[in-house]
């Protein structure tokens, strides 16, 4: 049997001061699939997404992308694998000072070195690609809506081709019909580039339609994991709960109450 | 909690107790000063080290060459009319002051000399820096601090960019060219300002007082300031970053960051100053 493992965590501990948010971590993602990490606020999902895009550096524990450990890597081998990776931001985080089409195409005027003319053509594919018309490259991030920001950033994590893409939190903040067609271009774009998805999320409709699995993350550890289509009868008490968004059951929210 | 003591009677227990609380008491002052001191070299630590990477930032290629020109003009462009008002006032007030001084001992002819010397050699260059931290410094921690909490320095490292690279090398190469320049502006019109009061209002002969500021001047005393302002211009453009990279917390930490720019950088350039013109004092011939 081959061993399909794009990126593989083991064992990953992370602690900010005495709060322990990874403990023991342990997951894998194949190369070609989308796996969707659900998991309340506090329990690890950002962290985790951030220790294997190197922006933070696990306590102890092993990170391998295609079978390179990447948490010894010096910052000039981490940027190379950097370049075979698209993210799409919680808050799009579009660079404010340039312009759409700058934004869409800066992996590849900076990274690939390629002129800014070919780079806006490529730039203006991109965002017809998520369904946004040429005009939009001239304008800045701030006159866009949420929805058109997101949709910027999605453009800009597929414009250098990448092998993996990640999405934080895809969805959070637009209104349920933009979500869906955030979901739907998620789902497009990823199975047209042919990439690895890894993305977090505590929206289980943008799971649901995303997930060729799903995991779940609580206090650090990854409690569940399954196909999509498992996840309304997991056999797991927490996932059920989490499922379906109730207060009671066996994950305890700290709520003072009078 | 609380701690089980063994069995001693109470009275025991109760002195035990007292005896803690004393102690706490009469260590707080010393936990305090614990506390100020190691938050105090973690920060020298973490800015040493915000400096180095820096540095090898600024060596280490790629350069981003139009970064450094929009760069400079925001640094220096952009600062010509604050440095110019500053200046011309300064060396009018500074006019004002020496001939009162002068009138003293009846050394009012010296206003020339000592006003294109405190131009050109201190005021011009810290005063001008001042200036630059209060507008630079401030807008630099603002935009990179506002970076920082919305994940876009996050995103540029995603995008295979390096942060310091592309955000602080070439604010920091900008400041250190810019800074010199605005100097040599500030020294020209802070001494024109000294001349105009002269001339127009302390009834100096226009010739003669050039002449004087002339003949006074020598190429060091210029070259020194300029010296000087090329150290501060890295001080402004250093603290910007530092405080702008290592902003937390939302727009209340973005605030935090702008005025700690400007504090820091205002220290950091006065106690500069003071050991440059040390330096430059002491090794005066080398100047002159």
């Amino acid at each position: 049997m081959t061993d399909n493992t794009k990126i593989e965590l083991k064992g990953v501990h992370k602690a900010f001061g005495n709060k322990r948010v990874l403990n023991g971590l342990d997951l894998k993602i194949e190369a070609g699939k989308s796996l969707v990490v659900i998991g309340g606020s506090g329990t690890g999902k950002s962290v985790m997404l951030k220790s294997i895009l190197g922006l933070l550096k696990p306590d102890s524990g092993s990170i391998t992308v295609d079978g390179h450990e990447t948490t010894t890597m010096s910052a000039r081998e981490m940027e190379k694998v950097m370049g075979t990776f698209g993210m799409l931001f919680q808050g799009a985080a579009l660079f404010d000072s340039l312009m759409v089409w700058e934004n869409v195409a800066f992996a590849l005027t900076q990274g690939k070195r390629i002129k800014r003319a070919e780079a806006r053509e490529l730039a203006i594919e991109n965002l017809r690609k998520v369904g946004l018309a040429p005009e939009v490259g001239d304008l800045k991030p701030a006159e866009l809506s949420g929805g058109m920001q997101k949709r910027v950033g999605l453009a800009r994590a597929i414009a250098s081709h990448p092998e993996v893409i990640f999405f934080d939190e895809p969805t959070t903040g637009l209104d349920p019909i933009m979500a869906d067609v955030i979901n739907d271009l998620i789902v497009e774009r990823v199975q047209d580039l042919g990439a690895t998805a890894l993305s977090i999320t505590h929206d289980m409709a943008s799971a649901r339609k995303i997930a060729d699995e799903i995991a779940m993350i609580y206090k650090g550890q990854i409690i569940w994991r399954g196909p999509a289509s498992d996840i309304d009868h997991s056999g797991n008490a927490m996932v059920d709960q989490f499922v379906a968004g109730r207060a009671e059951g066996p994950i305890q929210m700290e709520v003072l109450k009078d | 909690m609380p701690t089980r003591f063994p069995r001693g009677g109470l009275g025991l227990n109760f002195l035990f107790g007292a005896l803690m609380q004393l102690t706490d008491t009469l260590l707080a002052p010393v936990n305090v000063i614990g506390k100020s001191t190691m938050g105090f070299l973690r920060e020298v630590g973490r800015l040493g080290l915000f400096l180095w990477v820096s540095i090898k930032a600024i060596a280490m290629p790629p350069y981003y060459p139009r970064l450094i020109l929009e760069q400079l003009m925001r640094v220096g462009y952009f600062s010509l009319p604050v440095v110019g008002l500053t200046a011309v006032f300064t060396g009018a007030a500074l006019a004002l002051q020496i001939y009162i001084g002068g009138a003293r001992f009846n050394a009012e002819s010296i206003v020339p000399n000592i006003v294109v010397l405190g131009i050109t050699r201190e005021l011009g260059p810290v005063i001008a820096s001042l200036m630059v931290a209060g507008r630079v410094a401030a807008a630099i921690a603002a935009e990179i601090g506002t970076m920082r909490v919305t994940e876009q320095i996050d995103a540029l490292t995603t995008l295979s960019t390096n942060p310091h690279k592309y955000l602080v090398a070439p604010r920091i190469i900008a400041g250190v060219i810019a800074l010199p320049l605005l100097v040599l502006v500030a020294d020209v019109i802070g001494v024109m300002g000294g001349f105009l009061v002269s001339t127009q209002g302390l009834g100096f002969n226009t010739a003669t007082y050039i002449q004087n500021t002339v003949n006074f001047l020598e190429q060091g005393d210029v070259i020194s300031g300029l010296y000087k302002a090329a150290v501060f211009g890295f001080i402004i453009t250093l603290m910007g970053c530092y405080q702008g990279f290592h902003s937390k917390g939302g727009a209340q930490g973005v605030g935090r960051a702008t005025t700690n720019a400007v504090v820091t950088a205002s220290i950091a350039i006065l106690a500069a100053n003071y050991l440059m013109t040390s330096l430059i004092f002491n090794n005066g011939t080398a100047l002159n």
